[in-house]
């Protein structure tokens, strides 16, 4: 990631201490992780020290501080998608893709994620690949959804 | 566009507006919430620009996107006004035939009507389907009727009136006892009276004040903040900024999840839009009263939905809690007053100032005035969000408006207030609800979700869901609910694993009631809840797990075993060919048979077995079956010539 970049976004917050988890999202979406030089542009700029900066990105979720797959796969295990069996979705994509919850590939093709709810509990149990909705996922299903990624 | 410099101004505004609408031009709007989103409306909505344009129907017919309607089971959803025919489970391919049909001829497209599943028959407006009729929707009422997107749709239905109502009619104090009269409770949780909040906030001395809007809606299965600020942010809005009015706040804040990225974006829009028409920021409507918005993006912690946790988030720390006192109200955002509401109760602000304080509490019950909006999901057949006067039964909720459990199966629990809640049992579903009564049987209002759990749902797996989720968003700060939640987890893994113990259950409430009483915020004080209120009204299933080693669901895997019954299985083959582990033995016209040293028990064969075989089965508790010996297993069919 650039300084260019970096820099662009942290003028856009006023430069103190309290835009921090503010900036941080917004290089996190733009970047999908959070490179080390980019957190010590935004220390030196907020004013804020690194062990902080690191205390706020390991204590939010939205934070990640290694780079992402290529492509990401969500899977909601809220209460909803639980009691309809998100589990059991959730172990076949696991056994798929090689990887837990909070991992990459080594490949750098999937990155694996649960998330606590979508809101869309009518289609549960629901799995997200990059960003499109699969919905009343059973694992062989899922199955289907992640043969056609390349 | 001019700015609106007084009451008399907005009413004008508002005149006018109506006046160059007309009311019974054709208007086709389409659900645009985000469960609507995933199920292609995007799609839908280009098709309906599309063929508007190709069917010249350009000048005749207006087209909105209107926030979420409820129904999620059956979206997305195309109302078409002014007969408010209502399609369901609308495809892009169906436009076509909806634009030369509805909207040129206003013929009725039978095959897109609600069909009501035990009488079969048809209903046409929206209003006539039993999952609409027995609500009352009073705060999400407008999220079918106007663009989230459009300040003067909310104008048009009288929008800010309440604002202009506070601004120029009434003193702060005379709102503050309007809502305490009104008796509104906060829709968040804890079901605290807003007006003594408020009251608080105002009267403790200080220059700089805040009121903030919760939407860190963090309850797993709730989504009807997020609904409200995408489908009607200008009514949260207005609601704030009469308690703002009346505390005597001029900054205000709206703390919204950053996964939620529709409703920050019309809220933003709505935040710039109010501040064109001169509805936010300096000297309001003309009058004295200054007030500024901005939004804060929550970075993903559950925790964070406790007040004292997102006052620190949103001054850029960790999301931590601290003890109380000092309130908010005392000793808030940067140590000054403060004022933090859900944003359901401050939806509810508008309505009370419009319609005064006794209108209000004329519904509901004794303790919990006016009407909650639920998340009715999990084992029920109309998933979607509903609102209905407090004091309404369970049963009613998931039976009358939520159509009953799907598949013809027992109806075992219902799970309210998220991972704070509890479950309620079938002896419980003629109590009223309310916050008061829902405490009664161990279970609270919490945020308003409401997952419904048939035979097929393992209590003791659903207590270690929660405990599962919660583990992972302790904070950490205070040791009773780090290590509490922690320590009970353990103990249910293992009892969900046959490897429970005597005295587990009695470990389990003596760890519960110390999480319990010595955490230091309510996350922790209210974690051990789904393990101590499983216990209490479903303690035979953990005994069961226990000393029998049986999930009497069949959900624990470790419990469980899967099992091709051979007097059923017609090889078919359908699930040798989908057992990711091989494990299926068997061929054409063999019957198969699972190695149950491969079988990883993902349930795939269960699934797969078409429905008029059946003949795969779920073992639990009861060893299985030995395989059928190798020269048994021929199956020889009869021709169908002989048969006859």
């Amino acid at each position: 990631m650039d300084k260019g970049k970096i820099d662009k976004i942290i003028e856009k917050y006023p430069s103190d201490p309290s835009s921090l988890i503010q900036v941080l999202l917004e290089i996190q979406r733009e970047n999908h992780w959070l490179p080390k030089e980019a957190i010590e542009r935004v220390s030196e700029k907020l004013q804020v020290p690194l062990n902080r900066i690191q205390h706020i990105a390991t204590f939010y979720k939205a934070f990640s501080l290694v780079p992402k797959g290529r492509h990401e796969i969500h899977v909601c295990v809220g209460t909803a998608c639980h009691v309809r069996g998100a589990q059991r979705v959730l172990d076949r994509v696991q056994d798929l893709t090689g990887i837990s919850p909070g991992e990459t590939d080594l490949d750098m093709k999937f990155s694996l994620e649960t998330v606590n709810c979508l809101g869309c509990c009518a289609l549960g149990p629901v799995m997200v690949v990059d960003g499109e909705y699969h919905g009343k996922m059973a694992p062989a299903k899922s199955e289907e959804v992640l043969k056609d990624v390349e | 566009m001019p700015r609106i410099n007084s009451a008399v101004e907005l009413e004008k505004f508002r005149k006018d507006l109506l006046s160059k609408r007309n009311p019974n031009k054709p208007c086709i709007t389409l659900c645009s919430g985000t469960a609507c989103h995933a199920t292609q409306s995007e799609k839908v909505a280009a098709a309906i620009e599309q063929e508007i344009e190709k069917q010249g129907l350009k000048a005749d017919v207006d087209f909105r996107r209107t926030g979420c309607h409820g129904f999620c089971e059956k979206g997305p959803i195309v109302v078409i006004y002014p007969e408010e025919i209502c399609y369901l489970q609308v495809t892009a391919e169906d436009i076509p035939e909806i634009a030369s049909q509805t909207l040129k001829e206003k013929k009725v497209v039978d095959r897109l009507l609600y069909v009501d599943p035990t009488t079969g028959e048809k209903a046409t407006l929206e209003s006539d389907i039993p999952f609409y009729k027995n609500q009352e929707r009073l705060v999400f009422h407008f999220n079918t009727r106007i663009d989230p997107k459009s300040i003067e749709d909310y104008l048009a239905i009288g929008g800010y009136q309440a604002l202009a109502k506070a601004l120029f009619e009434m003193t702060p104090e005379q709102v503050i006892a309007e809502v305490k009269a009104a008796n509104l409770r906060g829709r968040g949780g804890a079901g605290f009276p807003a007006g003594i909040k408020w009251e608080a906030a105002r009267k403790t001395p200080g220059e700089l004040k805040y009121v903030i809007v919760n939407c860190d809606e963090g309850d797993p299965g709730a989504y009807m903040d997020r609904s409200l600020m995408e489908g009607n942010p200008h009514t949260v809005l207005e609601g704030l900024m009469i308690g703002a009015y009346a505390i005597g706040a001029h900054e205000g804040y709206v703390y919204i999840r950053q996964e939620y990225p529709l409703a920050v974006e019309n809220l933003t829009i709505a935040l710039a839009q109010a501040e064109e028409y001169g509805l936010l920021g300096e000297k309001i409507l003309g009058s004295g009263f200054d007030f500024n918005v901005k939004v804060h993006r929550g970075a993903g912690a559950f925790v964070c939905g406790e007040e004292t946790s997102l006052l620190m988030s949103l001054e850029g720390k960790p999301g931590e809690p601290r003890a109380r006192p000092p309130y908010p109200a005392v000793k808030g955002l940067w140590g000054k007053p403060t004022n933090i509401n859900n944003v359901e109760t401050w939806a509810n602000v508008p309505l009370i100032i419009n319609g005064g304080a006794s209108a209000f509490s004329s519904i509901g019950t004794e303790g919990s005035k006016g009407t909650k909006i639920f998340s009715l999901v999990g084992k029920v057949n109309n998933t979607g969000l509903v609102e209905v006067p407090m004091g309404v039964t369970l049963r009613d909720i998931i039976y009358k408006v939520g159509g009953g459990i799907p598949g013809g199966k027992r109806f075992k629990a219902v799970q309210t207030g998220g991972p704070s809640g509890g479950c309620i049992p079938e002896k419980y579903l003629d109590i009223k609800v309310d916050f008061d009564e829902l405490k009664k049987v161990g279970a609270i209002m919490g945020s308003g979700g409401m997952i419904v759990m048939d035979e097929d749902t393992c209590m003791v797996d659903v207590a270690k869901y929660f405990l599962n989720f919660l583990t992972g968003e302790s904070c950490g700060k205070c040791s009773p609910c780090r290590e509490g939640i922690r320590q009970m987890l353990k103990i249910l893994t293992k009892i969900s694993e046959g490897k429970g113990r005597e005295g587990d259950i009695e470990l389990l409430e003596e760890l519960g009631q110390t999480t319990r009483d010595a955490s230091l915020c309510a996350l922790g004080g209210t974690a051990p809840n789904p393990v101590l209120n499983t216990i209490r009204y479903f303690r035979d299933e953990y005994e069961a797990h226990i000393k029998e080693k049986r999930c009497p669901a069949y959900v624990c895997k470790e419990l469980v075993s899967y099992y091709i019954a051979p007097d059923k299985c017609q090889a078919c083959l359908s699930c040798l060919r989908k057992c990711p582990a091989e494990a299926i033995a068997g061929g054409k016209n063999q019957i198969h048979v699972i190695d149950q040293e491969k079988c990883i028990k993902c349930g795939t064969c269960f699934e797969v077995c078409p429905s008029r075989f059946r003949a795969v089965k779920k073992i639990s508790g009861e060893p299985v079956p030995p395989p059928i010996p190798e020269e048994a297993r021929r199956i020889v069919r009869k021709s169908k010539g002989k048969e006859k």
